[in-house]
């Protein structure tokens, strides 16, 4: 095989890799958006317990939290690839089947992701919640607002809105976090990569755009964090 | 407790001062300009203090003066203007952004002969007491660490601290760490004092004891330029005092004339509204 | 819940500490010195110097560690015939100077920026009284400026240490055999995932309670100046090193 060029290799041609990688990174941003979601639910599951007065409820999700954000994400990806694949397999089993069953690599790895960022999430909801002006809540239940109205009208808006930049960090994290999910094989951008460059021996230049590719959707997702950061201070006075 | 470098000024009964009219005069400034952006705070200041004299410096704020009394020892860098240590002539040169230091020893040399005592202090918060004051004379002028320490515990007691010596800043009063800032700028053995407004800051019951300290170190015959609101300390412990007004000295001489018989509108209405 | 099991899944996971204390405690220190160099950059004044050290802490930190890990290991091997003749290329076959290499510059990017946070939070009045007592750059950068900013840099850099622990479980994806490379293959080999899982999370969070607790005693021996209790909750979310 003759040396292609750069250029070649990741464009859109017979030889080019530009397709693959771009549709890769689709994967990479549907599993972090995903598990990004399932992580805010999981999140503000957590935080609520946290800021519970149920002592056990408190303990738990402060449990949770401390260990999630403790152990390497890649034993917590271990855990639901080889962990699911041992069950799908025992329960397989009872049906006679021998061998190894792969869990689905995507719902895994969303699964991993949401768990993970769910501890992060739920420090960050509960900081959020904390900041919220005593004098609000008073102020809404005087009126006699009641509580599941007084957390759609007053809580939610609010926590969200102080929640933004600890969010846009955590997204940052779930991003990277899903490079991890490639030991589990499902085809993200890096897996791609690795891809590419075994088939081609040009491993320098597929990490390299890898990496670029990467680097974009962090820069982008800034710049969207921080728009939305910007309108959901409107009317907010800020000590600068 | 004498000091090298401190001619021994007989006591000094206020109003009248003798000052010691050997040699060139302790700091002398001349025709000082600067400007921050298009604002001018020093129009052309001239003053010059002789061994042993107490210049206050009174001026409404915005006059300049704490403007003046930082370029003498270059904290600000004047545009234009000339100043003296002793014989020694601060050399300036154009930079980039400005007017700019020609000589970087230099300056740190002066700075070690000129001590500052600060509106807010600014001890060094994680050294003790007796460290901030040992602090110069032995990582600055390299005297020898027995002998810093020595002098630094006199200074201590001399300002009415001495109990404090291994307390942190943070554990002091706002007078006792002024008096503290006092002891560290003795320690450096100056040959000038300069004071920013060093009770500005503090609570009116605290003033008093700074206040007295200072009047302490006068009697000595030190040489002091003091910026102040403080009239009584003005008018009863300088040898002269000086007013500023928008960037020009408005107003210069010794208390009982410049207090007794203003010629400047302005002043009489400035002495008026800070009676 | 076998204990005989995980009790000799410890003793097996054990075999991995100390490369992963190696792993850790190589790359902080190699990358604290850089992060020292880049923070300098950052506030020399220089725009040039800057602008590199701002775009070096961009890619590093907007990349995945694993990118980075890839990149020096498997793909400088694209270049092997120039880095066999520069005599580099044992350096960088090893598995053990990739995965260093990596971590290191990764960290400094991190690092960079909390001691430049801790350099930017010394009030600047205290370097004023220090300058006008004569203290030349270095002196007032040896005793006045770095000491208060060690200090403020602290908690947040006990933060970057742990999240450095859990970064080094990504050297087992390049054959390194530390804890997470010893555990996943014993999960592989047995498939008791959860047990597995429990030892070699207990193992990790009981470094990273040390390494706080480290950290907690030397914020309180350095500051007799403020004895509060001391902090070292991390803050909120901190990009971990993934």
């Amino acid at each position: 095989m003759q040396q292609l060029s750069y250029f070649e290799l990741v464009g859109f041609g017979p030889n080019g890799w530009g397709l693959a990688l771009l549709t890769a990174a689709g994967v990479t941003l549907a599993v972090a958006s995903i598990g990004f979601l399932v992580g805010a639910l999981i999140g503000t599951f957590v935080a609520w317990a946290k800021l519970s007065r149920n002592l056990i409820a408190r303990g738990l999700a402060d449990g949770y939290t401390t260990v999630l954000r403790g152990i390497p994400d890649l034993l917590v990806i271990y855990l639901f690839y080889f962990g699911g694949s041992a069950a799908l397999g025992q329960i397989a089993g009872l049906f006679g089947y021998e061998g190894f069953i792969g869990v689905p690599a995507f719902a895994t790895g969303a699964t991993a992701i949401g768990v993970v960022s769910g501890a992060y999430q739920a420090e960050v909801f509960r900081g959020a919640y904390q900041t919220l002006a005593r004098g609000e809540l008073e102020a809404a239940r005087s009126v006699g607002m009641h509580r599941w109205l007084m957390f759609r009208r007053i809580v939610a808006p609010q926590v969200l809105r102080y929640a933004i930049p600890g969010l846009g960090n955590v997204w940052q994290l779930v991003l990277k976090e899903s490079a991890l999910i490639s030991v589990t094989g499902l085809v993200e951008l890096l897996r791609q990569s690795h891809i590419a460059a075994g088939s081609t021996r040009r491993p320098f230049d597929f990490y390299l755009t890898a990496g670029a590719l990467y680097l974009l959707i962090t820069w982008i997702s800034t710049i969207l964090f921080q728009k939305a950061e910007d309108r959901s201070l409107r009317g907010i006075r800020r000590a600068a | 407790m004498e000091f090298a470098k401190v001619p021994s000024a007989p006591t000094a009964s206020p109003p009248e001062r003798s000052s010691e009219a050997a040699g060139p005069p302790a700091v002398s400034v001349r025709n000082l300009r600067k400007s921050f952006g298009a604002l001018e705070v020093l129009k052309g200041v001239s003053v010059e203090a002789r061994e042993g004299e107490v210049i206050s410096i009174l001026g409404a704020s915005g006059s300049g003066k704490s403007t003046m009394l930082r370029c003498i020892n270059l904290l600000e860098v004047p545009d234009a203007g000339e100043i003296r240590i002793g014989s020694e002539e601060i050399r300036l040169r154009k930079g980039r952004h400005g007017m700019e230091p020609a000589d970087r020893a230099q300056v740190d040399r002066i700075r070690t002969r000129v001590a500052m005592v600060f509106q807010s202090f600014n001890l060094w918060s994680h050294m003790t007491v007796l460290e901030n004051v040992i602090e110069a004379p032995l990582h600055v002028q390299k005297r020898p660490k027995r002998e810093c320490i020595a002098e630094a515990e006199e200074l201590l007691a001399k300002v009415g601290i001495a109990d404090k010596r291994d307390h942190y800043p943070a554990h002091l009063s706002g007078g006792q760490q002024q008096r503290a800032a006092i002891a560290r700028a003795l320690a450096q053995r100056p040959q000038v004092m300069l004071f920013d407004e060093p009770t500005s800051a503090l609570d009116p019951e605290l003033v008093g004891e700074v206040l007295r300290v200072m009047r302490a170190l006068a009697e000595e015959g030190r040489t002091m330029l003091v910026v102040t609101h403080e009239m009584g300390f003005a008018r009863d412990v300088s040898s002269r005092v000086m007013f500023l007004h928008q960037g020009m000295v408005e107003e210069e001489g010794p208390p009982a004339q410049v207090f007794g018989a203003p010629s400047s509108e302005r002043f009489r209405q400035f002495i008026s509204s800070h009676r | 819940m076998d204990l005989p099991f995980m009790a000799e899944t410890f003793l097996r996971l054990l075999d991995g500490l100390p490369l992963t204390l190696n792993l850790t405690f190589t790359a902080v220190a190699l990358g604290a010195v850089f992060a020292m160099l880049l923070a300098l950059m950052r506030m020399s004044g220089a725009r040039l110097l800057d602008w590199i050290a701002r775009a070096y802490v961009f890619v590093f930190r907007g990349t995945p560690l694993l990118v980075q890990i890839f990149l020096i290991y498997y793909g400088l091997g694209q270049f092997r015939p120039t880095l066999q003749e520069l005599g580099l290329w044992g350096f960088f076959r090893e598995p053990y100077w990739c995965a260093v290499l990596a971590l290191t510059l990764n960290t400094a990017a991190y690092a960079s920026e909390i001691i430049r946070g801790g350099l930017m939070a010394v009030p600047a009045n205290q370097v004023e009284a220090a300058r006008a007592c004569g203290m030349s750059s270095f002196l007032l950068f040896r005793r006045i400026v770095f000491p208060i900013a060690v200090r403020q840099a602290l908690p947040a850099y006990g933060n970057e240490v742990i999240l450095m622990v859990k970064a080094t479980s990504l050297a087992s994806i390049i054959t390194m055999m530390e804890v997470t490379g010893i555990a996943q293959k014993l999960i592989a080999q047995t498939f008791r995932a959860v047990e597995i899982f429990i030892v070699a999370g207990a193992i990790y969070l009981a470094l990273n309670f040390l390494v706080s607790r480290a950290i907690m005693a030397l914020e309180w021996w350095l500051s007799p100046h403020l004895r509060r209790a001391p902090a070292v909750t991390p803050p909120l979310v901190e990009a971990a090193h993934v």
